[in-house]
């Protein structure tokens, strides 16, 4: 067993870990932060997906050991995160533009998302499809996480808590 | 481009669209899956499963696993064979349809790959995994049965107490003498499509947990289902649990698109051991492991033949149909080719049709409903054949089928298949599509490219679809020897402040029934949106339902619904008349507040006729001091929704690969509750349609392993690999209470002919006359240059 210490949605936890533990059984299991979901075993559905000092990270591909010492935001933390309303831009824009259904995919898709667009605050259409490349939606056919995130871009860039849909050329 | 849903100020009617209410919970992760049930001591299942396609089990040893940290107990196949002898089968389409026994974990002979063979159970996932590998299992291995036409042979047999590997054989000539119409037909064209297996894949996989009471015998079941009502019922069917001592919850429940419309050997076997052990049981399955145990679709082989008149005028078809059905008959795996008989001869006219279907036995998992269920794989071949009959009769496609379809002033028509079309209009829908699409320019710069033989060329691919859904009227489907009803029940609870809960027996996964739900109530009584909240997917709470699947929800559910509500509120008229002293008739009823014609001060809004129903200090002789509404919906028809699909794409001839240019959907649905909602299941259905198009399939080898056994070889297409969509909607009303008709399907079943279709029109002139799905690179290539081979000789 190793003993780790991460600060995860801005709370610090020290836990006693297998060092095979992935992060996301750690986060799930261990912390019961059951906000972060699991599609598949293969990093390749892109659900698990959270940020690690600021940058996105598929929470399957990585141990919880390699997470200790350093700062883990997950879809819980992420409204905490933005002043002055209830909803981080992302969330507020993917409820607006109707970017999700089921939902499953939805936290993975708005924490890639973040990275995506701290990256490239005012990405094309085109821009957000290959950002997001590496995460997979079943039911929307992504049209509408594309809009939502052009959207939050906007929003983002004006500081403003409220996302503007009409500020996003068709 | 989009066409943006229009949110007027008044949201929560009818007609407009409301901000979902599912998504506060979704998008800020405080969401319950079944993987995120807890309860004190809960162990955690493993499955040991089958390495091998078929094979003989000569000896299982789980004396290592036994021993291994953390392990509480294993289970083999054998050990819980008494306790649950087979996993049901609820679709007998013939009468001597051979049904093989299927416990929930093989006993004696593995017949696919990833069959369960043995489950450990453990104090948390890793220990129980851990354990799994330890189960020694000894395997006599017996061949492979893959190809669907060796399988009919019999030289090797799967379930040797039936003697064949052909489970049934069904028939349906409808209509003139099929092969008389055929000998006088100026033009026949034949053609075999392969409808290749898919992979469902919604993005939560299955996962169990099922908590224990074994002293007083009760179960409850956490599943990620999208049948909780059946699901109860086939537990009680299969494991001899009475019903009212199982609870099924659906919790948040991540898609399903068909895969998670069954009944599972996992999920019995939570159930069995949990009632073994007495302590609750969890079960998550992997990525892997769902590919290989959640029911697949499709898989077909079609021969399809057409018969015209030279002009062009429809006279008769033939279908042929070999249908894998894999390694056992699951809940509904041999009617999935029989919905789809009725679908073959789509919006057509034409005299004469006979379907034939074989379903066979092959050592592949076995396949079911995914999003369609027969419907997709009918309307691809009807449609990709009426392009191939448009090039024999040297026709536009597109005249083709405007000369032979079904004129709006048609309606309600009886299709050869024995099906009546209440209303349809597929003139508007195709002038819609033909505007957004702007052909004209189109089919110009295709002849452009084709001109100076440009690399890349364009294809222009039509479907003018229609499908059946909303299951369904239950005397049909009793006629088709179906084994249950398609009605859907509701109720509408007033509570004493006028709130109200609505009970509904669907059981959504994604679809957005709490909102649209929601919506209905709102409209008819004149109460806030905000007021009313949607209780389903628990049989606890909704003790009467038929779930989610066939796009039946809205059509059949949502019809319930709006019957519950009227109920509701004539009981408020009732009581307003006797508070006001009015006569009941004279009772008006605007916004949500009951006045009397003529003096409309004297008036009770809901919520005091809600209250004063609570209270009960006054209200009508013979009436009971209640508000409820209860209605149990049984349809007379299905729905038919319809629409004209234009897909144009850019196929590489250098390389193969095809790349969708332009694709507008314009759908009839009918009325609509919510168009925002409405437009994303559209958008839905196009992508898993032009998935099965372009890029998936499930491949197995010779040796009968799924060689696509993980999304790294598994191709669902991620946000590069679709186009934006233009979409926009005609609206014909159905034949029931609100007009609707389904949409989860729809965008499915028209988008993969429409697809095809322009593939091959973008390379006819090469000499292509079809693509094998998925139209990969390499497939296109190969077409391309056998083509060309075929041209030099």
């Amino acid at each position: 067993m190793a003993r780790i210490t991460m600060t995860v949605d801005a709370t610090e936890y020290t836990d006693e870990v297998e060092p095979r533990t992935l992060l996301v059984h750690h986060l799930r299991d261990a912390l019961g932060l059951t906000g972060t979901n699991v599609g598949c075993d293969t990093s390749s559905c892109g659900a698990c997906t959270v940020l690690v000092d600021g940058l996105s990270v598929k929470s399957c591909t990585m141990l919880a050991v390699q997470a200790d010492g350093r700062e883990v935001l997950t879809i819980q933390g992420l409204a905490d995160t933005w002043d002055g309303d209830a909803l981080h831009p992302l969330q507020q824009a993917f409820h607006e533009a109707h970017a999700l259904q089921c939902g499953y995919c939805t936290p993975g898709m708005i924490m890639a998302s973040l990275d995506l667009l701290r990256d490239n605050p005012d990405p094309s259409a085109e821009e957000v499809r290959h950002g997001l490349e590496g995460n997979l939606c079943r039911c929307t056919g992504y049209q509408n996480i594309v809009t939502a995130v052009r959207s939050a871009g906007v929003a983002i860039r004006q500081g403003s808590p409220t996302p503007a849909t009409e500020g996003v050329p068709a | 481009m989009t066409i943006a849903p229009d949110r007027p100020t008044d949201v929560g009617g009818i007609g407009t669209s409301p901000l979902r209410k599912e998504d506060a919970h979704l998008i800020t992760g405080q969401t319950s899956w079944t993987d995120n049930i807890q309860a004190a001591g809960m162990l955690t299942m493993a499955f040991v499963r089958s390495p091998m396609a078929h094979a003989r089990i000569t000896s299982i040893d789980t004396s290592e696993a036994e021993s291994s940290p953390g392990v509480v107990a294993v289970f083999t196949g054998a050990e819980l064979l008494d306790e649950c002898p087979s996993l049901p089968c609820a679709w007998p389409v013939t009468e001597d349809m051979k049904l093989p026994a299927h416990p929930p974990m093989a006993v004696g002979t593995v017949r696919h790959a990833g069959e369960p063979v043995a489950v450990v159970v453990a104090r948390d996932r890793y220990a129980a995994v851990d354990a799994a590998e330890k189960v020694v299992v000894d395997y006599d291995p017996l061949p492979a049965v893959i190809d669907l036409e060796d399988a009919l042979r019999d030289d090797v047999v799967l379930h040797e107490d039936l003697g064949t590997n052909k489970s049934y054989f069904f028939s349906m000539p409808t209509g003139a003498d099929v092969d008389e119409t055929f000998a006088k037909a100026d033009v026949v064209v034949k053609r075999r499509f392969l409808q290749q297996r898919l992979l469902p894949t919604p993005l939560e996989p299955r996962a169990t947990a099922c908590l224990a009471s074994p002293a007083s015998g009760d179960f409850t079941l956490y599943s990620s289902t999208q049948v909780p009502h059946i699901l109860r019922l086939m537990l009680a069917a299969t494991t001899g649990i009475p019903e009212q001592k199982i609870r099924v919850i659906a919790p948040d429940v991540g898609g399903g698109f068909g895969s998670k419309l069954q009944v599972y050997g996992e999920e019995v076997v939570s159930v069995l051991v949990a009632r073994r052990l007495g302590k609750p049981v969890k079960w998550t399955e992997t990525r892997s492991e769902s590919f290989l145990t959640m029911h697949h679709g499709r898989g077909q082989i079609q021969d399809i033949e057409i018969a015209a008149t030279r002009e062009g005028r429809l006279l008769g078809l033939k279908v042929d149909l070999i249908a894998d059905m894999g390694a056992y008959l699951m809940l509904v795996t041999p009617g999935i080719p029989v919905l789809g008989a009725f679908m073959f001869p789509a919006i057509y006219k034409m005299d004469a049709y006979r379907f034939n279907c074989t379903g066979v036995f092959t050592t592949k998992t076995p396949t079911d409903a995914y999003r369609g269920a027969g419907r997709p794989e009918a309307t691809f071949a009807i449609e990709r054949i009426m392009d191939e009959l448009a090039v024999e009769l040297d026709m536009d496609p597109l005249e083709l089928r405007r000369m032979n379809w079904i004129r709006h002033e048609e309606f309600p028509y009886e299709t050869v298949a024995g099906l009546t079309y209440d209303s349809g209009n597929y003139e508007a829908a195709t002038e819609r599509a033909l505007e957004l699409f702007d052909m004209e320019a189109l089919r110009r710069e295709q002849e452009e490219r084709r001109a100076r033989q440009d690399p890349v060329q364009l294809g222009i691919g039509i479907s003018t679809f229609t499908e059946m859904c909303g299951l369904a009227p239950s005397r049909v489907l009793g006629n088709l020897s179906f084994g249950s009803g398609g009605w859907e029940a509701a109720t509408v609870r007033v509570l004493a402040t006028g709130k109200v809960q609505v009970v509904t027996g669907t059981s959504p996964h994604g679809q957005g029934h709490e909102t649209c739900w929601s919506q209905i109530v709102s409209s008819r009584l004149g109460i806030p949106f905000e007021d009313i909240e949607v209780l389903h997917g628990d049989t606890a709470v909704s003790p009467m339902g038929l779930d989610t699947y066939g796009s039946r929800s809205l059509a059949v559910g949502g019809i319930a619904l709006e019957r519950a509500t009227q109920k509701v509120l004539e009981k408020a008229k009732r009581l307003a008349a006797h508070l006001l002293e009015a006569a009941e008739e004279d009772i008006q009823v605007e916004g949500g507040t009951f006045s009397v014609a003529g003096s409309p001060s004297a008036s009770k809004t809901f919520q005091e006729l809600a209250m004063a129903a609570f209270v009960a200090h006054d209200y009508p002789e013979g009436m009971e001091p209640d508000l409820t509404g209860h209605a149990v919906y049984d349809p007379e028809n299905f729905s038919y929704p319809h629409g004209t699909h234009l897909c144009a794409v850019e196929v590489d001839t250098e390389t193969g690969r095809t790349t969708i240019r332009r694709y507008v959907a314009v759908d009839d649905v009918g009325s609509v509750i919510n168009p925002q909602i409405v437009e994303g299941q559209v958008h839905g259905g196009l992508a898993q349609g032009i998935a099965q198009a372009l890029y998936e399939g499930a491949v197995y080898d010779e040796d009968g392993n799924l060689v696509t056994g993980t999304l790294v070889d598994y191709l669902v297409p991620g946000p590069p690999d679709l186009p934006e969509f233009t979409t926009d909607r005609t609206e014909t009303p159905a034949h029931n209470d609100l007009g609707v008709k389904g949409v989860g399907e729809a965008g499915t079943i028209a988008s993969t002919p429409a697809v095809v279709n322009a593939v091959v029109d973008a390379v006819r002139h090469l000499g292509v006359q079809d693509v094998e799905m998925p139209c990969t690179p390499e497939r296109v290539w190969r077409a391309i240059q056998a083509g060309r081979e075929e041209a030099r000789r």
